[in-house]
């Protein structure tokens, strides 16, 4: 079952007098349950793509569909309500509250998001602190934690809701190779446990090579990659 | 709504000291205004009492055009036997009037057989003055005698004329007075006190009973030059006030008062009379609007603080935490969440403020009501102590005007953080 669609999907930005095509004219989907990596060189349009998967920037032209919804036509409270309810965020830099401990950090969507009863929202963390083996951590504040620790809560925290796709942009770029592979094993882990969509981006090629689809991005636009399941990019091209 | 207000304590906690800081400059605010609410209030109440209690009594009822015309204190417009009749009907059917007391105000010569000089007598019933004013026999200066305050016969002096002419209690001194017709009387008294002095008109009177006043004055009828009262409840005082302009209005319209037009507005009774409050007849009432003005002033100080100190954190707050505003924004928290967060932060601070300050300020009120302060006023020979309270409506609405002021000041950077553009935020380095 097709995720995300996209359709001749275009996004400018107009920097002063320039008009700057970061996006041009792509075509692709995804589907369900997919563990999926963009890949590409810094101003290849990745970050862009995601945000406009993310609800967090919207199309210059083109049609955008995640989950049914034609994401690019959605004001500004509507896109906060459906990333709420689909979309799960992980962040490079990781992007905890830092006032708030582990547990609540994975419980702040589920408070000021979907406002979860506690005894629900309870369950949730506990399981999502088992899956993401942060239980023991679970009292301790931001500052208090490893690099990778702090990815695996925002992993837990994107999975609070049941979203079913998380975006990671570049999710391992401030982390060693082993914890970088570690956090990669975590979200497929994740995926098979919860059934979410994965879409990250990375300049890591080991790390793209744990993906099961791989859209190479270039100038804005899908490049021919090598590997895995990138046909499905080109019948979308052809 | 509890958790928006857990998240919000601990991101001011988060930036101690930044609030601290801001806390503590609205606790000073707040204290400085409370206690100077408190210390005014009481300098205000006490001297309020000084003047009402001493001398003016709450209420007076002129016949109208008197008060205009004090200084020279006309007898031709003092009130006849009829009128003042109306007005003691009236007076006896407030309960709000504790006592009245009638007065007759001439200007007449001094002389100590020596030396001549001018000075306004007010002729009194002393029982009756007493019960008006009764921080009257508080003003006389030396021993005490036992007994009446005023015997027929008898003057009490003022302190200026009694140092000046060299006078004290127990001499013989003579009074001369001009009457309504022009012819001019003179009586001898024995100087039964001197008094001190109070500010204001009257308030270097001298006194001598009605009896003799009227005999100075030789006068046929009974007149009055004014009539004091004393209210039960001073706060009373404005509603007490509209209802004698009132119920003097309706006696004169009832018995058509010789035809004389009803004054208007503050100051004036009518058919005739005139009522005017002590504010009305002191110059201490200019004070009291000064003390007012400034409490208003002050205020106005410590609202711009409250404004500037916490519109300051929270610009400071936003900009600090830009990307954390991207985050929580881009994992869908909605806008006015966002914005409910950031003014709960506002008014934590405005509430902390004006919590402690309110503590402060009542613990330093509790501490100078402990210690007894005193202050000399004017040409006051004892100090006045000052006991300064604080009305649970002024805390109230000075709290108030802090929160709204924290809340309003915050609205603007909450207001920034709710509508920011997720991208951006997230990008901002």
């Amino acid at each position: 079952m097709t995720l995300i669609g996209a359709e001749r999907l275009v996004k400018t930005y107009r920097t002063g007098e320039v008009e700057v095509l970061a996006v041009r004219g792509v075509d692709f989907s995804i589907e369900s349950k997919s563990f999926v990596v963009f890949v590409g060189p810094s101003g290849s349009g990745k970050t862009t793509l995601l945000n406009m998967i993310g609800c967090l920037d919207h199309p210059t032209s083109g049609k955008l569909t995640v989950a049914d919804t034609e994401v690019g036509k959605l004001d500004r409270r509507a896109a906060a309500e459906f990333r709420g309810a689909h979309i799960g965020f992980v962040f490079q830099d990781f992007n905890l509250i830092p006032v708030l401990t582990v547990y609540e950090n994975i419980e702040y969507p589920l408070i000021m998001v979907q406002n979860w009863p506690e005894k629900k929202r309870r369950a949730q963390v506990v399981r999502l602190l088992e899956a993401v083996g942060m239980s023991a951590q679970a009292k301790k504040r931001p500052d208090q934690i490893s690099g990778g620790q702090k990815q695996r809560v925002a992993v837990a925290r994107a999975l609070a809701t049941n979203a079913q796709l998380v975006l990671a942009d570049e999710p391992t770029a401030n982390l060693d190779h082993d914890t970088a592979y570690r956090i990669i094993e975590l979200m497929k882990k994740m995926r098979d446990e919860f059934g979410t969509t994965f879409v990250f981006s990375t300049h890591d090629p080991k790390i793209m090579g744990e993906a099961e689809v791989i859209f190479t991005l270039e100038d804005g636009q899908i490049r021919k990659p090598a590997g895995k399941t990138v046909e499905k990019a080109e019948a979308l091209h052809a | 709504m509890l958790n928006v207000l857990k998240i919000a304590v601990r991101n001011l906690a988060r930036f101690g000291r930044r609030t601290l800081l801001t806390s503590s400059l609205i606790t000073l605010g707040i204290a400085g205004v409370l206690l100077f609410v408190a210390v005014s209030g009481s300098f205000k109440t006490i001297m309020i009492g000084q003047f009402t209690d001493a001398m003016l009594g709450h209420l007076q009822v002129h016949r109208k055009g008197y008060v205009a015309s004090i200084d020279s204190l006309p007898l031709n417009l003092n009130m006849p036997v009829a009128m003042v009749g109306k007005v003691e009907q009236v007076l006896g059917k407030m309960d709000a009037v504790e006592a009245y007391a009638e007065r007759i105000k001439l200007g007449a010569m001094f002389s100590n057989f020596t030396e001549t000089t001018s000075i306004r007598v007010s002729g009194i019933d002393p029982d009756r003055e007493i019960a008006t004013t009764p921080l009257l026999p508080g003003r006389l200066i030396g021993e005490k005698r036992a007994g009446p305050l005023l015997k027929p016969g008898e003057v009490l002096i003022p302190e200026l004329i009694a140092r000046g002419m060299k006078v004290k209690a127990g001499d013989t001194v003579v009074l001369v007075a001009t009457n309504r017709d022009g012819s001019v009387n003179g009586k001898t008294f024995s100087v039964a006190g001197v008094l001190q002095s109070v500010s204001g008109p009257s308030g270097k009177d001298g006194y001598i009973t009605l009896e003799d006043a009227r005999s100075l004055l030789r006068m046929k009828d009974p007149e009055v030059s004014e009539i004091a009262i004393r209210l039960k409840n001073p706060a009373q005082l404005d509603a007490v006030y509209a209802q004698l302009s009132k119920e003097l209005q309706a006696t004169a319209g009832a018995s058509a008062d010789g035809g004389k037009q009803p004054a208007e507005g503050k100051g004036a009774g009518s058919g005739g009379l005139e009522v005017h409050t002590w504010a009305d007849l002191s110059p201490f009432s200019s004070i009291v609007k000064m003390i007012d003005l400034l409490a208003v002033f002050i205020k106005i100080m410590m609202v711009s603080i409250v404004l500037i100190a916490v519109m300051n954190v929270m610009v400071m707050a936003v900009y600090e935490r830009i990307r954390e505003i991207g985050t929580i924004s881009a994992i869908g928290t909605p806008p006015r969440r966002i914005l409910s967060l950031f003014l709960t932060e506002g008014l934590l601070l405005g509430l902390g403020g004006a919590a402690l300050g309110t503590a402060i300020s009542l613990a330093a009120i509790y501490a100078l009501n402990i210690w007894k302060v005193s202050i000399h006023f004017g040409m006051q020979q004892d100090a006045i102590r000052l006991s300064p309270s604080v009305s649970a409506t002024d805390v109230a609405t000075i709290v108030a005007m802090v929160v709204v002021m924290a809340l309003l000041a915050s609205l603007q950077p909450a207001w920034k953080a709710s509508r920011m553009d997720p991208v951006t935020a997230l990008g901002h380095v």
